[in-house]
């Protein structure tokens, strides 16, 4: 676990696993500034990608709001934040 | 609308900490909270672990080995609330013609429970994906459509008149009762058991509002767990349990002198065609099925003594309400009392439309509006008067009760004294 | 008075036809849509026959952010919706929103997926459990998403009484549409062809256990033993025949009559309450016996309930009064589905002219009953009796007639 980066393709990939995607967005795109309501990811969307994250990345993203988190560069910067304090944890 | 009108006559409640409408009653009026650690199953997994749990027994209830064999848990809560429920109204339904006494009962997630652990078996804990039929329970397919709840009370009382399970989500226990109102005042029957049931503690119902943080994790706190309007408030509380009503056409419930609790006088239920979770800040489609309610009503928004909230105590619900009300009320919403009983008894899903409507009608029965309990810090966007900890004397003869449900559903329903001078 | 309310579009998803056309030609032609089980190897169970919908790809039809969050019966159900919208020349979005509601009916929610999650909470953990299961697999998730897809924000509502809950739900939509709202969508899609559903059915104790699809399901018959059980139904347009008219709708449609009744406990020594639910349904329509041109029978292949249905029809009508058929045979029993299909058919058969028939079907001598086998019968049908029965003791009937 503890060298493992969280990358905006293992985002995208979460992303439509879990949700699909909004006809007309190109997630391949470079979308890192693109709000997820703009790229069509609304509340449950998150949730449910924020949960494959949490199982496949061992981290727990309890503490983390996701409504204040908009971009998917603040999303892929939050999950490594929690990679890395884990990492020192251990 | 053939000017029929419907009247409650008897009411039975089984909710945690509160077994039989008296109970039920005491709880709400002392502002005492039913809440715990889950005890049902070991919960220690999972994020949240609190529970409005009912502490029951149903052969001390009446139902025989056989029964409670195959009956889900939801199932057992309703008939015990419907004998409950005619023994309180006094009537005798074996008098009447049985094909004019009907049975809706409202269910958000059915047998959740008892397929939740029939699943378990057949499966080998999830090992097979053929699950294996020779371990199933010969009563399985009674949890797999759960219309036999609607079937298991119409058997209890002997009704053979119009009957169903009505699934709502979580309006379903007012959408239940407003469904009955519509089948006596289209003259299809006299009477009819209305109410709902459910008892969803169980893992997968746990895990599935676990994963869209919903309920609260407030686990250190169990009794203190749902804040309904609180600015601390983190999720709801699940719970579970049953009420039960006989409504009766008016003109014959007063011919049989009977006790009328209330007048069910307006009833509506939008959607908010918005999202199957979530909801818009704005409340505006509540605030349309309160307006439909109250004009079927033929009241107006000021003559209501007291708003039932729906109050879930999720961060999005209870704003979403506040503004429904003041939309729909204007200025009288801050002058009258406003309160959820979920922060004593949970929320258990399509049951709690009914047992809110029972609190209701207690309300008036007594002149006392209950309170909502653990409200301590209000939130300043929830700045309603929500007759904060302790229970009020309050003369009530007119309650606008709501429901908010996944699916987008907004209910309302207005329940009045029958003798009321109408506009 | 009452409003007349009016059927003014029609979708379909039926195992012998996916959309109204298909459905309808193979149920003239005598096609069946009863096979052997594909969406799961059903070797080890002792049924393995079953009436799935062919060829619906949800890809094809439905945006890819619906996918992940939807059941095969939301699916279909939304589809099913679209098309009927289409076919009544109804755009939703040209409407207030509050003068649409929905009203379904579900039978058991969407099965398979609740299945998929509670397979995920007890071999890996609850939280593998998907956030989506909070609504996916629950009785109200059609209602909701139809909603949401099209904007409809009237009222609305979920019925679940098995089987009979598919005329429940048009009865109620009819109720909303007489208390001013302008348009319900309403009628049922079931789907619950997986392991775990299976499971559930089979201890029901009715289904078949035949492997010759032709021999399988058999109302009426001397060999009659269970159903073959399906998925799919169909979703109605209803409004009011006065907005329908001035729109210049095409009316396929009135539902004029309906009536519910449940069952006595058994061993009340009560009889049978279906009899009653057919003359309520037409005392409702103002219409007598001998003005129905053909019964759809619930058509339950279990002896005992074969021979209810039947003394019940011939209480009503006579022996031999009317025809009945049950085109059904060729679907296998949709539970929630069965009913709207049944309505559609009939409605089919008012525009046509046509009774479709009841397939590989011979009536047992102690039935009374013009049972309409082997080849459709061509008769003039203004009025029809739509009958369902629900496990337990759910009887609903409905009368449907031509309009004006």
């Amino acid at each position: 676990m503890s060298d493992r980066t969280f990358t905006l393709d293992d985002l995208r990939r979460i992303l439509l696993e879990s949700a699909g995607a909004e006809e007309g967005v190109d997630l391949y795109a470079d979308i890192s500034d693109t709000g997820f309501e703009e790229l069509g990811y609304e509340s449950l969307a998150l949730l449910e990608a924020g949960g494959r994250i949490e199982r496949e990345f061992g981290v727990s993203l309890d503490d983390v709001n996701l409504s204040d988190i908009t971009t998917p560069r603040a999303l892929v910067e939050a999950v490594n934040e929690l990679l890395s304090v884990d990492t020192a944890a251990a | 609308m053939t000017g029929r009108r419907v009247a409650i006559t008897g009411i039975g409640v089984l909710a945690p900490g509160g077994i039989g409408a008296k109970n039920f009653w005491n709880l709400l009026s002392e502002g005492r909270t039913s809440t715990r650690g889950i005890t049902f199953f070991d919960p220690s997994s999972f994020r949240s672990r609190v529970a409005a749990e009912i502490d029951f027994d149903p052969e001390e209830h009446g139902l025989s080995p056989q029964e409670i064999r195959r009956m889900d848990r939801a199932a057992q809560l309703a008939v015990v609330a419907t004998r409950e429920a005619v023994a309180d109204s006094g009537i005798v339904l074996a008098e009447l013609d049985p094909y004019r006494t009907g049975v809706t009962i409202g269910s958000a997630v059915g047998a959740t429970t008892g397929l939740d652990q029939e699943y378990r078996v057949v499966s080998d804990g999830g090992r097979l994906d053929l699950v294996d039929h020779r371990y199933a329970v010969p009563h399985l397919y009674n949890h797999f459509v759960p219309s036999s709840f609607a079937a298991e009370v119409a058997w209890a009382v002997g009704a053979e008149g119009p009957s169903t399970v009505v699934s709502t989500g979580c309006t379903s226990g007012l959408d239940s009762v407003g469904h009955a109102v519509d089948i006596i005042r289209e003259g299809t029957a006299d009477v009819m058991i209305a109410g709902s049931s459910d008892a969803p503690i169980s893992p997968i119902t746990v895990a599935c509002f676990d994963a869209i943080k919903a309920t609260t994790s407030r686990n250190d706190d169990p009794e203190h767990a749902s804040r309904p309007f609180d600015g601390t408030r983190n999720g709801f509380v699940l719970g579970e349990g049953s009420a039960v009503f006989v409504l009766e056409e008016l003109e014959s419930a007063k011919r049989r002198g009977a006790h009328i609790y209330a007048e069910i006088a307006g009833y509506a239920s939008r959607c908010n065609a918005f999202h199957m979770t979530g909801l818009r800040p704005d409340g505006a489609e509540m605030a349309e099925a309160i307006g439909v309610a109250l004009d079927e009503a033929r009241m107006s928004p000021d003559s209501i003594d007291y708003i039932n909230a729906h109050g879930s105590g999720t961060k999005q619900n209870d704003r979403h309400e506040t503004a429904a009300f003041k939309r729909s009320l204007g200025d009288h919403a801050y002058r009258t009392p406003v309160s959820s009983i979920k922060s004593m008894v949970g929320h258990s899903l399509g049951a709690i439309g009914s047992i809110e409507i029972a609190a209701s009608a207690l309300a008036m029965e007594n002149h006392v509006v209950p309170p909502t309990a653990n409200l301590h810090t209000p939130d300043p966007e929830c700045d309603l008067d929500y007759v904060p900890i302790t229970a009020r004397e309050w003369h009530t003869d007119t309650v606008l009760t709501v429901g908010s449900g996944f699916g987008g559903f907004q209910s309302a329903m207005v329940l009045a004294r029958p003798d009321r001078s109408i506009a | 008075m009452t409003t007349p309310v009016v059927v003014t579009g029609l979708g379909i998803a039926a195992p012998n036809g996916l959309g109204t056309k298909d459905f309808w030609a193979a149920t003239l032609r005598g096609e069946s849509g009863i096979g052997p089980v594909t969406r799961f190897v059903p070797d080890q169970y002792p049924a393995r026959l079953a009436g799935e919908v062919p060829g619906f790809v949800a890809e094809d039809h439905l945006p890819g952010r619906l996918l992940p969050q939807t059941d095969r019966m939301t699916r279909l159900a939304l589809v099913a919706t679209d098309w009927a919208l289409e076919d009544a020349k109804v755009r939703p979005q040209e409407l207030n929103a509050y003068d649409m509601g929905v009203v379904t009916a579900s039978s058991s929610g969407g099965f398979e997926f609740g299945q998929n999650e509670l397979q995920k909470l007890w071999s890996k953990g609850g939280q593998y459990v998907s956030a989506y299961q909070s609504f996916a697999w629950f009785y109200a998730v059609n209602t909701g998403q139809i909603s949401i897809r099209n904007g409809m924000k009237g009222p609305s509502g979920v019925v679940v009484s098995d089987q009979a809950g598919g005329l429940d739900a048009l009865a109620q939509a009819r109720r909303q549409i007489r208390k001013g709202t302008r348009l319900i969508v309403s009628g049922a899609i079931d789907a619950s062809i997986c392991p775990w559903g299976w499971v559930a059915q089979l201890a029901g104790e009715r289904l078949s256990q035949e492997d010759d699809p032709e021999r399988a399901y058999l109302p009426f018959d001397p060999h009659a033993a269970g159903h073959v059980p399906g998925e799919g139904g169909a979703i109605l347009i209803m409004e009011d025949l006065a907005t329908a008219r001035a729109r210049g709708a095409r009316i396929y449609g009135e539902i004029a009559g309906y009536g519910a009744t449940f069952d006595p406990k058994p061993g009340s020594g009560r009889g049978p309450g279906l009899r009653q639910a057919i003359r309520t349904a037409l005392d409702d329509a103002g219409t007598a016996p001998g003005d129905i041109d053909v019964v759809f029978a619930d058509a339950a292949a279990v002896p005992d309930l074969d021979r209810v249905e039947a003394e019940a029809v011939n209480e009503v009508f006579g022996a031999r009064a009317v025809p009945v058929t049950a085109p059904k045979t060729m679907t296998g029993r949709l539970y929630s589905g069965a009913a709207p299909l049944d309505v559609a058919a009939a409605l089919l058969a008012i525009q046509d002219g046509v009774i479709p028939p009841t397939t590989h079907v011979e009536l047992a001598p102690q039935y009374d009953l013009d049972l309409v086998t082997g080849a459709p019968r061509t008769a003039s049908v203004r009025s029809a009796l739509v009958i369902a029965r629900g496990y337990g003791g759910f009887n609903s009937a409905v009368v449907v007639r031509a309009a004006g």
